[in-house]
């Protein structure tokens, strides 16, 4: 949990924020106190789906919150957008402590900076799939050749160029979610929340789901907070991983320092099965320079995947940096025991 | 062990209370003349006080109720003006007109099989005389539908928004969907008087409840995500109730509005009793004059009517890929139509030479069997009478009522809870101190009768049914039709073949209460775990076994649900039986009918209510008893 004041100010942050499901949920957290654990809620009648997290999620970058079914990955979204109505905490988006926005200040800041995806698509059923991705500027009061027009945009962006007539229910499971991609696309939100976009699809549909959205994102460059169950899914997508346990965060950072250094049992338990070499930088396995360097280079931002076949002819790499600078070395013992190692 | 013993204890105690206590204790057997509550005293004074002085300020309350009835008066006038009479000096649509109409509404809804049967039910009103009716009838059910549609969504909604309002007129639902029609169409017809438009707001009031139990339940039934998607893309109050959730609920709202209609038809015949004309009137007209003939024939219309809109609203249910140009096809219908119409009278109106009638057949049918097996069915019914009808309503009425709200009081207990016990203890004393206790144990005897009966027809059909898939189908299209025909419709065949009186009541009753007890069954059944039916196979049971050790056992909280379902079923039956003569609290209420009386039908209507919340409320615990205790036997199985 490092929340240092380097790099640019968090575009949204959160700061203790808890929900406690049930009739009196404000008085029951204030009895047991903030250490309370998931169990003395469950004692009491009470769920706390979410407990004490804290995140901090910068521009432009994909957040990625994963934890098993029942976990509270969906309230805690839900929370970040007020959907559901936190128990207690701060959330910080523009400044703004959205706890104390007023409800039409969240509608308008729904409407114009978030948008999201939802698991089981969430398509009207009454309207076709453009009128569907022309929803949320329709309810903007937005006129219809200018909506229409956008949501054309939207769905040839999401590859649907031609389905504009059809209904959702004769889409494939695939298709439905670019539609629902597409929706929440149309009011060109800063903020956008994709709650189990991919789970409920085939296995290759999803594969290829994640590439679209990398595609995509490599496009719009939005800020991205991203719930999934799947640990594969999390690695390949994110930039930041938050693991959630019994609602609260166990363990954030990026993959790489999931994987090198998990922090609890229950986090070694998803890391195991990952192939290490894909999700480790050059640049964490490196050792400093000494003596000469080696004529071969690789830059510092690479995976250990990518510099693996290089060792065939060497025994060591030289590490560049985003300048083309020298860093360090890349020592071919090392690289074989990351590989094997456990 | 014990168990048995309190209850033979208390079974004991009863029968000893009830066998000897009335010299003692006359006054728990009937309850004390200066002291039945006046209630119906109260509620006819209030009636009146609404009607002369009730005032709220700006208008008094007569003035709402002709407020209203003149706001339904116009768009009647209007349907029946373009259906049955004609207007501005032009004729009503002809016959043909409106059999194409229907038929492209049909096609519309349900394609090319769907307008061939919507289009022959109207084509055989016409044929068989019926039209002038059937079009009156048709009119007034076009206008309650709509109002009762949107009465009960804007209820429903009303209830889905603010938490507080659906606990409030939950119990009113309840209440409203158990007490007998006829218990308010005498305050209806003293607010509104006689007439259409006294019909239409008792049919109105008759099928709303149901309309907005469904609304809030589709409403319910909304994915939660959508409600998410809603709030996420800034729907206002409007925006989310309009945009999203009414358009995502509108498949279970289309039940609704079927359900609506259905309604609405069972009470045509009902409310033609205050004036709604039209085939109901004919039908009651008929069975007054013992016109068996002309009242099947009118029924038979009302079967036709209710067949076409039945299927047509529910095809309307499912979302079709529809092409466009039925509005052009409407309107050239009525274009030709009206030209022919001009040319040849025979489009107009139906020609009577092309009429068929069966009334004549029906009756000698009726008569031959009278002159043939009269003597059989004389026996039979005599014989049910003397040895098993009237013992029993003897020793129903003999009872005290003090040890009968002693006792169900204890069964609530034991059941659930002092709770229950109370309500139930408590009903009873109520219905004892209207001073009703004879006509409301003659109401209980009757339906008692009948739904053992019913259930004794109905369990071994369930049962075959289950058991056979090709079997099931026939047996609930079947189920399905006759639950589609007005209960009216019973009552005539019994009366032919019966005449008046307690035993072609429970003919009627059986008949119509049937339907749940063979569905629920055979759901019931169905629904077991397949599993537990393999690994009886596979402990080497036999079918027998199988069906009574697992099976029926399992079922037992669904078939509780279909014996709940054939008491209410057979309760609102009984009370339209008071036409046949029976002297319970139908006839109460339909006294009070006839004479006007609105707190005399309304106390009677409540009687009936009572019995049936009791009834329900007992077995809703029993079922809920039975499904925990299968629970606990499902642990032990596995030993
Ligand atoms: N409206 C609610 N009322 C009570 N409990 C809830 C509600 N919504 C979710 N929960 C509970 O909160 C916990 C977290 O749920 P959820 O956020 O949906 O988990 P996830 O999305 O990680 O599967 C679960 O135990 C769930 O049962
Ligand atoms: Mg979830």
């Amino acid at each position: 949990m490092t929340e240092d004041a380097s790099g640019p100010a968090p575009k949204l942050l959160c700061r203790n924020v808890w929900k406690v499901f049930g009739p009196k949920g404000a008085g029951v957290l204030a009895d047991l106190g903030m250490d309370a654990t998931a169990a003395q809620f469950e004692a009491r009648g009470y769920v706390a789906a979410v407990r004490a997290v804290d995140l901090a999620v910068a521009e432009g970058e994909i957040f990625v919150i994963m934890g098993l079914s029942g976990s509270g990955k969906s309230t805690l979204v839900r929370c970040l957008s007020r959907l559901i109505e936190p128990t207690s905490g701060e959330i910080w988006f523009h400044g703004q402590n959205l706890l104390t926005a007023s409800e039409a200040e969240m509608m308008q800041l729904r409407r114009h900076k978030m948008g999201m995806v939802f698991q089981h698509f969430a398509l009207l059923p009454h309207m076709s799939v453009l009128q569907n991705v022309a929803f949320p500027l329709e309810v903007q009061g937005v006129g219809r050749a200018a909506r229409e027009d956008t949501a054309r945009k939207m769905i040839a962006l999401v590859g649907l160029a031609g389905r504009e007539d059809a209904l959702p229910r004769q889409l494939s499971g695939g298709q439905q979610q670019r539609v629902g991609i597409a929706r929440s696309l149309a009011a060109d939100p800063e903020l956008w929340f994709l709650d189990e976009p991919f789970s409920a699809l085939d296995p290759l549909i999803r594969r290829e789901m994640q590439d679209e959205f990398l595609r995509l994102q490599a496009v719009l460059k939005k800020t991205i907070v991203f719930i999934t169950h799947d640990f594969d899914e999390a690695i390949r997508l994110a930039d930041k991983i938050a693991i959630m346990k019994d609602g609260a965060v166990v363990q954030q950072g990026t993959p790489e320092e999931i994987v090198l250094h998990p922090a609890t049992e229950y986090v070694a338990e998803f890391t195991k099965a990952v192939a290490r070499a894909k999700v480790v930088r050059v640049a964490s396995v490196m050792k400093p320079l000494e003596g000469a360097a080696p004529a071969i280079s690789i830059a510092a931002s690479a995976k250990i995947a990518d510099a693996a076949p290089l060792f065939l002819q060497e025994q060591a790499l030289r590490v560049v940096g985003a300048n083309g600078a020298t860093v360090g070395v890349l020592q071919r013992d090392d690289v074989v025991a990351l590989m094997l190692g456990g | 062990m014990r168990f048995a013993a309190i209850w033979l204890a208390v079974l004991g105690l009863f029968w000893g209370f009830s066998a000897l206590a009335k010299p003692l204790l006359p006054w728990a057997f009937d309850w004390p003349k200066a002291m039945v509550l006046p209630a119906a005293r109260w509620i006819s004074a209030f009636t009146k006080w609404l009607l002369n002085e009730a005032s709220f300020g700006l208008f008094t309350f007569q003035e709402l109720t002709r407020g209203v009835s003149a706001v339904i008066e116009v768009p009647y006038r209007a349907a029946t003006g373009v259906l049955s009479e004609g207007a501005f000096g032009l004729p009503p649509l002809s016959w043909l007109a409106v059999v194409v109409l229907v038929a492209l509404l049909g096609h519309r809804a349900g394609g090319l099989r769907l307008a061939l049967l919507s289009g022959l039910c109207f084509l055989f009103i016409a044929v068989f005389g019926q039209w002038t009716s059937a079009m009156v009838t048709l009119a007034s059910i076009l206008i309650a539908v709509p109002i009762g549609v949107a009465g009960g969504m804007s209820l429903g909604l009303a209830a889905y928004r603010w938490p507080g309002f659906a606990r409030a007129i939950t119990p009113v639902l309840d209440l409203m969907q158990t007490i007998p029609v006829f218990a308010y169409l005498v305050p209806v017809l003293i607010l509104f008087g006689f007439g259409p438009v006294a019909a239409i707001i008792a049919t109105v009031i008759y099928a709303m409840p149901p309309m907005t139990r469904i609304t809030q339940l589709a409403l319910q039934r909304v994915p939660g995500e959508l409600r998410d998607l809603g709030n996420m893309v800034g729907c206002s109050r409007r925006q989310m109730t309009w945009r999203v959730m009414v358009p995502s609920a509108k498949a279970g709202l289309m039940v609704g509005v079927n359900q609506v209609i259905m309604l609405s038809l069972n009470m045509v015949i009902i409310a033609s009793m205050i004036g709604a004309g039209g085939l109901g009137f004919d039908v009651l007209a008929a069975l007054r004059r013992l016109d068996f003939g002309a009242g099947l024939e009118a029924g038979f219309a009302i079967v036709a009517l209710a067949i076409a809109l039945d299927r047509i609203s529910q095809a309307l249910a499912y979302e079709r890929v529809v092409r466009h140009g039925y509005l052009w096809g409407a309107l050239g219908t009525l274009g030709i139509a009206g030209l022919l119409a001009v040319l040849m009278p025979g489009v107009q109106s139906y020609p009577e030479s092309w009429q068929l009638s069966t009334g004549t057949f029906w009756g000698q049918v009726v008569a031959w069997i009278n002159i043939n097996y009269f003597d059989t069915l004389e026996a039979v019914k005599n014989a049910l009478l003397i040895n098993v009808l009237i013992p029993v309503k003897r020793f129903l009425i003999a009872l005290p009522w003090a040890g009968v709200a002693l006792f169900l009081g204890f069964v609530g207990w034991r059941l659930r809870d002092w709770r229950l016990g109370a309500l139930v203890a408590g009903l009873t004393v109520l219905i004892a101190a209207t001073g009703l206790w004879d006509k409301a144990m003659t109401t209980v005897y009757l339906c008692g009768i009948s739904v053992v009966i019913a259930m004794l027809i109905g369990l071994p059909i369930g049962v075959m049914a289950a058991e056979r898939a090709s079997l099931w189908r026939w047996v609930r299209l079947a189920i399905d039709t006759l639950q589609t025909l007005p209960s009216f419709v019973y009552l005539m065949p019994a009366v032919m073949l019966f005449r008046v009186g307690d035993f072609t009541a429970m003919i009627a009753v059986v008949a119509y209460a049937v339907a749940p007890a063979i569905r629920y069954t055979a759901l019931g059944l169905q629904g077991v775990d397949a599993r537990l039916i393999e690994a009886g196979r596979a402990m080497g049971c036999t079918n027998w076994q199988i069906l009574t050790r697992i099976k029926l056992r399992l079922a037992l909280p669904e078939i509780m649900l279909g014996l709940n379902q054939t008491i209410m079923f057979a309760l609102s039956m009984l009370v339209i039986t008071a036409l046949v003569g029976t002297r319970d609290l139908g006839q109460e209420v339909y006294i009070a009918l006839t004479k006007a009386d609105s707190g005399r039908g309304l106390v009677g209507g409540l009687a009936v209510a009572f019995i049936a919340i009791i009834a329900d409320r007992l077995i809703g615990a029993a079922a809920a008893r039975a499904r925990a205790r299968l629970g606990i036997a499902g642990d032990s199985h596995g030993g």
